[in-house]
């Protein structure tokens, strides 16, 4: 059994922001976008910041090198906001690799050494095709095992739906539902890639056929156009084009001090109350399949130093890199049982206006995934929830006081889960 | 000379990857178990994620084993692009559990790539190989290289 971890000192979010995530020209710079993201931080926090406060830069990016050619990132990035000469710092974890710069950044504060560090993540992807960006991204695979045998990111996932649907009876309809509820929250997002939900989809492209004076299109419904191969492809089956989630560029930020001083920026600081991280084998290693161990001990470490239960928590952000992901990530949570999220996907308890809202912002299928920025862009969605500040998408239930994050890289190989407050 | 020594010795490891991929080549799929507690990695680890051993020993998988998991995919990885699949030509590749207990993944043959809801799995199948040309990248050489390839049996 590891043993029960706990922070050395309180620390609590006190700004957030995000860029709008999307498709950029070339010659755009993700460390631009960071500026974005930053802009809109600064304009978060309440009571003002004195950027020469900043201790450190804490940036998670996975590949500016493949993307933009350009190493080095970190203290680029701390040039472009002007917060020279303070350290800077790039993080590289697959897709958790801001969700392991902020929970650094959590560890540095709570060890005393910094007091108030600016953490997040950019990804400038849009600079190569599909083809090179798959390409990129499978990098981070078993390059004996894995590449070889011709596997994808979407043919991994896909490989976990299918020893999920085997074991539990698992649908693809099950698939198709997140993907809706997740274009939904999107469509009320102004931040997101594809801010559509189906529906809005579904007419978009049936005006589209009409205007090229192709025969009007006729879909029964959400399901029979997620069903119609035409519009939704499969691309490594059981997961469709609609159960991916987005290649696309984007940056985020949040800025984290210790708890004596939060109050200090804010009236309203949003305490990190746990934390935690696993890592795990490659896929085929593992004992269980339909599931990602690394989820449950790092799940494990972050409610045990919180104190809260699963049962405890009011709103998730989860790594929902395709549909399967959220699901697994739900039973992995602690959420629901191991085969029974299907029952609350079917019976939307998980929409915005659910017993336990997921994903809220359109998650990584709707607001867009780049890939550096993902694990923080939660961080922010929770920052806004929990203070009531995420506008039309905001969650009107009562004692919406405790979230959770969920980042994972790779096959869940790693795992990052962070727990918040408002008191 | 010393240092060229220690640089044979790595590439020769018979518990790195360079000598996996070597034995593949020789249409032998290496395990390696550790002395100590018995554990089988596949492929090898030079030290055994069970016990911290790292007194380990190749074995030769006998290849027979069941599909546990799968997937057929339309948009290629660039290397199966470059063997000509893709959106025109699925391919399958899945994780099979072999009756020495470990799991690998690899490409599966044998499947109805039109059909993937109807493969099964629990499907047998048997130690294939597949050889393709592809073009040199940071860790291969131009020319023919061998890939694991498990066959289905029903």
């Amino acid at each position: 059994m590891p043993k029960k971890r706990k922070l050395g000192r309180g620390v609590a979010v006190v700004g957030a922001g995000l860029s709008k995530f999307g498709i950029y020209p070339k010659g755009v710079r993700g460390q631009d976008l960071f500026v974005e993201a930053y802009n809109e931080l600064r304009s978060s926090v309440d009571k003002g910041f004195d950027p020469g406060d900043i201790d450190a830069l804490y940036l998670g990016n996975i590949s500016s090198d493949l993307f933009e050619r350009q190493v080095h990132i970190a203290p680029a990035v701390a040039n472009r906001i002007g917060i020279v000469p303070k350290p800077a710092i790039r993080f590289e974890d697959a897709c958790a690799a801001s969700g392991v710069a902020f929970r650094e950044a959590i560890i540095a504060i709570s060890s005393g050494i910094y007091d108030i560090v600016l953490a997040g993540g950019l990804e400038k992807m849009t600079n190569l095709d599909t083809t090179q960006v798959t390409e990129v991204l499978a990098a981070a695979m078993d390059p004996d095992t894995e590449i070889p045998a011709g596997e994808t990111f979407p043919g991994i996932y896909a490989t976990i739906a299918t020893a999920h649907m085997a074991k539990y009876g698992t649908e693809v309809e099950d698939f198709m539902r997140l993907g809706i509820k997740n274009h939904y929250n999107g469509s009320l997002n102004p931040h997101a890639h594809f801010d559509a939900s189906i529906p809005d989809i579904m007419k978009r492209r049936a005006a589209s056929a009409v205007k090229k004076g192709l025969p009007e299109p006729h879909w029964a419904d959400e399901m029979e156009f997620l069903h119609d191969p035409k519009q939704n492809p499969v691309i490594a089956w059981p997961m469709r084009l609609f159960d991916c989630s987005t290649i696309c560029d984007g940056a985020s930020c949040v800025l984290l001090a210790a708890e004596d001083i939060a109050r200090n920026f804010t009236d309203k600081p949003i305490f990190v109350i746990g934390t935690g991280q696993a890592s795990d084998y490659f896929l085929a290693e593992r004992k269980e399949l339909a599931s990602i161990r690394a989820t449950k001990l790092a799940a494990r470490e972050a409610y045990e130093m919180a104190g809260v239960s699963p049962q405890d928590i009011k709103i998730a952000e989860v790594h929902d890199c395709f549909t399967i992901a959220e699901l697994v990530a739900m039973e992995d949570l602690g959420f629901y049982k191991p085969g029974e999220a299907v029952k609350a996907i079917r019976e939307g308890e998980n929409r915005l206006d659910g017993k336990l809202p997921i994903n809220t912002d359109g998650g990584l299928k709707a607001k867009g995934h780049p890939i550096g920025a993902s694990g923080v862009g939660m961080v922010v969605e929770i920052f806004k929830q929990l203070r009531g500040e995420a506008g039309p998408r905001q969650v009107k239930k009562k004692d919406v006081d405790l979230g959770l994050t969920h980042n994972a890289g790779a096959h869940g190989s790693t795992i990052v889960v962070n727990i918040f407050q408002r008191r | 000379m010393a240092l060229e020594n220690k640089f044979s010795e790595v590439a020769e490891n018979k518990l790195y990857s360079l000598a996996y991929n070597k034995f593949l080549s020789e249409h032998k799929l290496m395990g390696a178990r550790c002395k100590k507690c018995g554990h089988l990695s596949l492929p090898p680890k030079p030290i055994c994620p069970e016990c911290h051993g790292n007194e380990l020993e190749l074995e030769e998988m006998k290849g027979r084993g069941k599909l546990v998991a799968y997937t057929v995919i339309a948009v290629g990885s660039p290397l199966m692009v470059e063997e000509g699949y893709g959106r025109g030509k699925h391919y399958c590749c899945g994780i099979v559990e072999l009756e020495e207990g470990a799991k690998i993944c690899a490409r599966i043959s044998g499947v109805d790539t039109s059909k993937p809801e109807q493969i099964k799995i629990g499907t047998p199948v048997e130690l294939d190989y597949v050889e393709a040309t592809h073009a040199a990248d940071p860790t291969h050489e131009e020319g023919e290289r061998t890939f694991l390839s498990f066959k289905a049996l029903s």
